[in-house]
């Protein structure tokens, strides 16, 4: 398949606010369910060893008009709930048998109780993770919180999950992971070869697909990119932070890109990359889990640093490694991990010397044009001061 | 009424005893290096006072030092300060009300600048903000040390074991050891145990005192009269001798007023005619509090019950200290905080205040930079009103900033929700 087409398909699925694709997965064989998780993370290895299908849930983006969920929220709160919402009213999601919350902010963490209020015959859990990263505390809390989770999916789908289900899923996601982090590396690489918004695409696509389907995907655009002649700008390598929740439109992305900026690092959808290296398949699966998300999970901005010194050094090392010549903080609006995070990392960047600019966004932002003149002059700025 | 036409406010022994508590807490705070003290800094929610006097420390809270600038009109300009510095418009007021304090000399209440603290207690209960709240501090306080207690959310409402433990098996491995360490003194966990007894007691009074408000009229209010009867419990004294003998004197204020029919007293004296009853969500605004608690009394309306004053430590529906099981009422108390229960328990809550307080509607106010109260309180409204019938009223403030509240929006919202209370009695008695 040519880039072109592969893109087109995902770009479809991106667009489906019905999503026809997981649907038509389940109509596919009685008995099928799905669980919706939304950002930042949740272990979909375990839902895919209860054979279902793990599909990510994160708003309804620019094209879903929010006319129910608005009632739901006040306007000082971000859209990613009040469309979410909007999804559930419209029976969007009844195709949903679960939902998952992970514990990123309180609005996410609230909407764990909305939903099993407004929706009770579906199986809807407050995932939460440890914020202390000692093996016998947080490390036995989190094992804990995993086997919680495997009993419901369990009694969700009436089936037993063992240790080999988890075990192949693990190795499943583990490539996966592989070939999203190749992906991201050829980006950062040749970032004319693999615009953002193409990558965003193929990402969003593995959050509505089989694990197995989206890694072919990821697999054929990997080889197609590297065939595809496609001219190099004088852009500047940016990294963009604090989108790992509420989704900017596709259009913002793209605007970036026009502007001036290669985007050769995100973190939109840490779910695919959460886990950092391949988790092991020997021994008890739900302990490897549990160990790779306490040792070796990304940083963000709804996880603890017990270490002072260290914290935000992981976009100042991201900086480094991926020889980025800037950050553009994009967060939504109201989205408090992001904004009150922010100061501290700013601090850390103007320290180090790091050029960064800041925005906001809505889901639906629609003016472009300020967010283009932004990075454009902060392009500029690089070109001409750094 | 403004300050400049205030008059004088009254007060009831009980709040004279807690405003010298509050004093002489601050004074050891600020005096420390004279006083050979240390202190350590935690939130409302998930403070674990008894633990903290177990070292001999001095325990400071934050929110309570922005509640402080923020009853004295000087939250606003911090707020604008920290704004200026980069905290962003949208999020909570309490921690840039913090921030930009400490641009100003970080002066408490009795005019002297807080020291640094020795220790950061991040009790990270029921609000995600605190997480980045103490963050934020860490990076202000260099030579602190930072002690992370996660609370699990009850996200399906209830406590499992798995959560107890965690709790607990922080307290032993990670807060304990960084008290011992901090303060020198080796943890006796007959003294937490002693200190658990008195919190147990004092607990016993503060729920008699709350559930007066199920009488008629009733002698409290039990949301803006609320936050001064919480006010030993939720910060340096829970465990104290000193609280007990405060639950005590306002146990005995509040019978008086059953005695002699009095309503709740307000800063403008006794409360006249009770005529509707009201049960409140959310916090308070502080900046105009006066004002705010006014638009309720001047109209008769009395709130008999709140969520707010539950924000601490929920003690009405049974849960004590328990010296007996030390560590694990810890657990348990931090995890039952309100803001930690889920939205269906705080759901659960309101309805049975709204029934055993006989109450005739609920107002919630819902404040603007504060996502762990709102969002959700547009459907706890909707719920509340279909199992109980009763109507409800939405205002929208902030905690702490001025520019979020509008008096006249919210007077005007009141007293059209007053009126349709009592449109509805009569609705109610001419079909009967």
């Amino acid at each position: 398949m040519s880039v072109n087409e592969i893109i087109t398909r995902c770009e479809q699925l991106f667009e489906d606010l019905s999503f026809s694709s997981a649907v038509a997965w389940k109509e596919e064989k009685p008995g099928r369910k799905v669980v919706g998780y939304m950002p930042v993370y949740v272990p979909r290895e375990i839902i895919h060893a209860a054979g279902m299908l793990p599909v990510g849930i994160l708003g309804g983006g620019d094209a879903l008009e929010v006319i129910h969920g608005d009632a739901y929220y006040q306007s000082y709160i971000c859209r990613i709930p009040r469309s979410t919402v909007e999804l559930g009213v419209t029976k969007r999601l009844d195709f949903v048998d679960g939902m998952l919350f992970p514990s990123i902010c309180d609005v996410i963490r609230n909407l764990s109780g909305i939903w099993k209020i407004m929706f009770p015959h579906v199986y809807s859990r407050y995932f939460d993770v440890p914020q202390n990263f000692s093996d016998d505390v947080g490390g036995v809390f989190y094992t804990g919180e995993l086997e919680e989770l495997k009993r419901g999916l369990e009694k969700l789908g009436d089936c037993k999950i063992t240790d080999d289900d988890l075990r192949r899923s693990t190795a499943l996601y583990n490539e996966n992971r592989r070939l999203v982090n190749e992906v991201y590396a050829f980006r950062t690489k040749q970032p004319w070869k693999a615009p953002s918004s193409e990558i965003y695409l193929l990402m969003r696509a593995g959050m509505v697909l089989p694990v197995e389907e989206h890694t072919r995907i990821l697999e054929d655009y990997l080889a197609a990119a590297e065939d595809e002649e496609r001219r190099v700008r004088d852009n500047c390598r940016v990294i963009l932070h604090g989108a790992f929740c509420e989704q900017p439109p596709l259009n913002l992305i793209k605007s970036i890109e026009l502007s001036g900026c290669y985007i050769i690092d995100d973190d939109f959808m840490l779910v695919t990359r959460w886990l950092l290296d391949q988790v092991p398949l020997e021994g008890d699966p739900l302990h490897n889990l549990s160990q790779a998300f306490i040792h070796r999970s990304m940083d963000m901005a709804a996880k603890y640093e017990p270490d002072g010194a260290k914290k935000g050094r992981f976009l100042v090392d991201l900086v480094r490694e991926k020889k980025a010549e800037g950050v553009i903080f994009a967060a939504p609006s109201f989205c408090d991990p992001a904004l009150l995070d922010r100061p501290m990392l700013t601090n850390l960047l103007d320290a180090e010397e790091i050029p960064y600019i800041a925005f906001q966004y809505a889901e639906n932002s629609g003016q472009m044009q300020p967010i283009r003149e932004q990075a454009g002059t902060f392009a500029d700025s690089i070109k001409l001061w750094s | 009424m403004t300050d400049k036409a205030q008059t004088e406010v009254i007060k009831e022994s009980s709040m004279l005893k807690q405003k010298e508590m509050i004093a002489a807490n601050y004074d050891k705070i600020t005096d420390k290096v004279e006083l050979g003290l240390k202190v350590s800094s935690t939130f409302v929610p998930g403070n674990l006072n008894e633990l903290v006097m177990c070292f001999g420390m001095v325990n400071n809270l934050p929110e309570i030092n922005c509640i402080q600038r923020a009853m004295k009109k000087l939250s606003g300009n911090m707020i604008q300060d920290a704004e200026k510095l980069g905290h962003s418009e949208d999020v909570c007021t309490y921690v840039k009300a913090d921030i930009g304090a400490m641009g100003k000399g970080n002066i408490a209440p009795n005019g002297k600048p807080f020291p640094d603290p020795d220790l950061l207690m991040l009790s990270y209960t029921g609000c995600f903000t605190f997480l980045k709240w103490f963050e934020l501090l860490r990076e202000q306080y260099p030579n602190s040390e930072t002690v992370m207690l996660h609370i699990p959310y009850e996200g399906d409402g209830v406590v499992t074991q798995n959560m107890r433990d965690y709790v607990v098996k922080q307290l032993k491995e990670d807060v304990i050891p960084a008290y011992e360490r901090v303060s020198g003194v080796k943890f006796d966990i007959d003294r937490l145990r002693e200190y658990l007894k008195q919190s147990a007691k004092a607990e016993d009074d503060l729920v008699w005192v709350l559930q007066t408000g199920k009488k008629r009229p009733s002698p409290i209010d039990a949301f803006f009269g609320g936050v001064y009867y919480i006010g030993p419990m939720f910060t340096a004294f829970r465990g104290t001798v000193d609280a007990v003998d405060y639950y005590q004197l306002l146990r005995g204020e509040i019978q008086e007023r059953i005695d002699l029919g009095l309503g709740p007293v307000t800063p403008e004296g006794d409360m006249p005619e009770e005529k509707y009853r009201l049960v409140t969500e959310g916090p308070p605004n502080w900046t105009s509090f006066r004002d705010f608690w006014k638009m309720f009394y001047e109209d008769g309306a009395v709130c008999v019950a709140s969520t707010y004053t539950k924000v601490g430590g929920v003690y009405d529906f049974g849960f004590r200290h328990d010296p007996d099981h030390p560590l694990e009422t810890l657990a348990d108390y931090c995890m039952g905080c309100y803001t930690n229960l889920n939205l269906p328990q705080r759901i659960d809550m309101i309805v049975n205040y709204m029934e055993e307080y006989e109450a005739d509607g609920l107002v919630i106010n819902s404040i603007k930079s504060c996502n762990s109260f709102s969002a959700g309180q547009l459907l706890m409204l909707r719920e509340i009103e279909k199992r109980t019938g009763k109507p409800g009223a939405f205002i929208e403030t902030d905690l702490v900033d001025p520019r979020y509240f509008s008096p006249a929006n919210v007077k005007n919202r009141l007293e059209s929700y007053f009126q349709m209370i009592e449109q509805k009695r009569q609705g109610a008695s001419q079909a009967a």
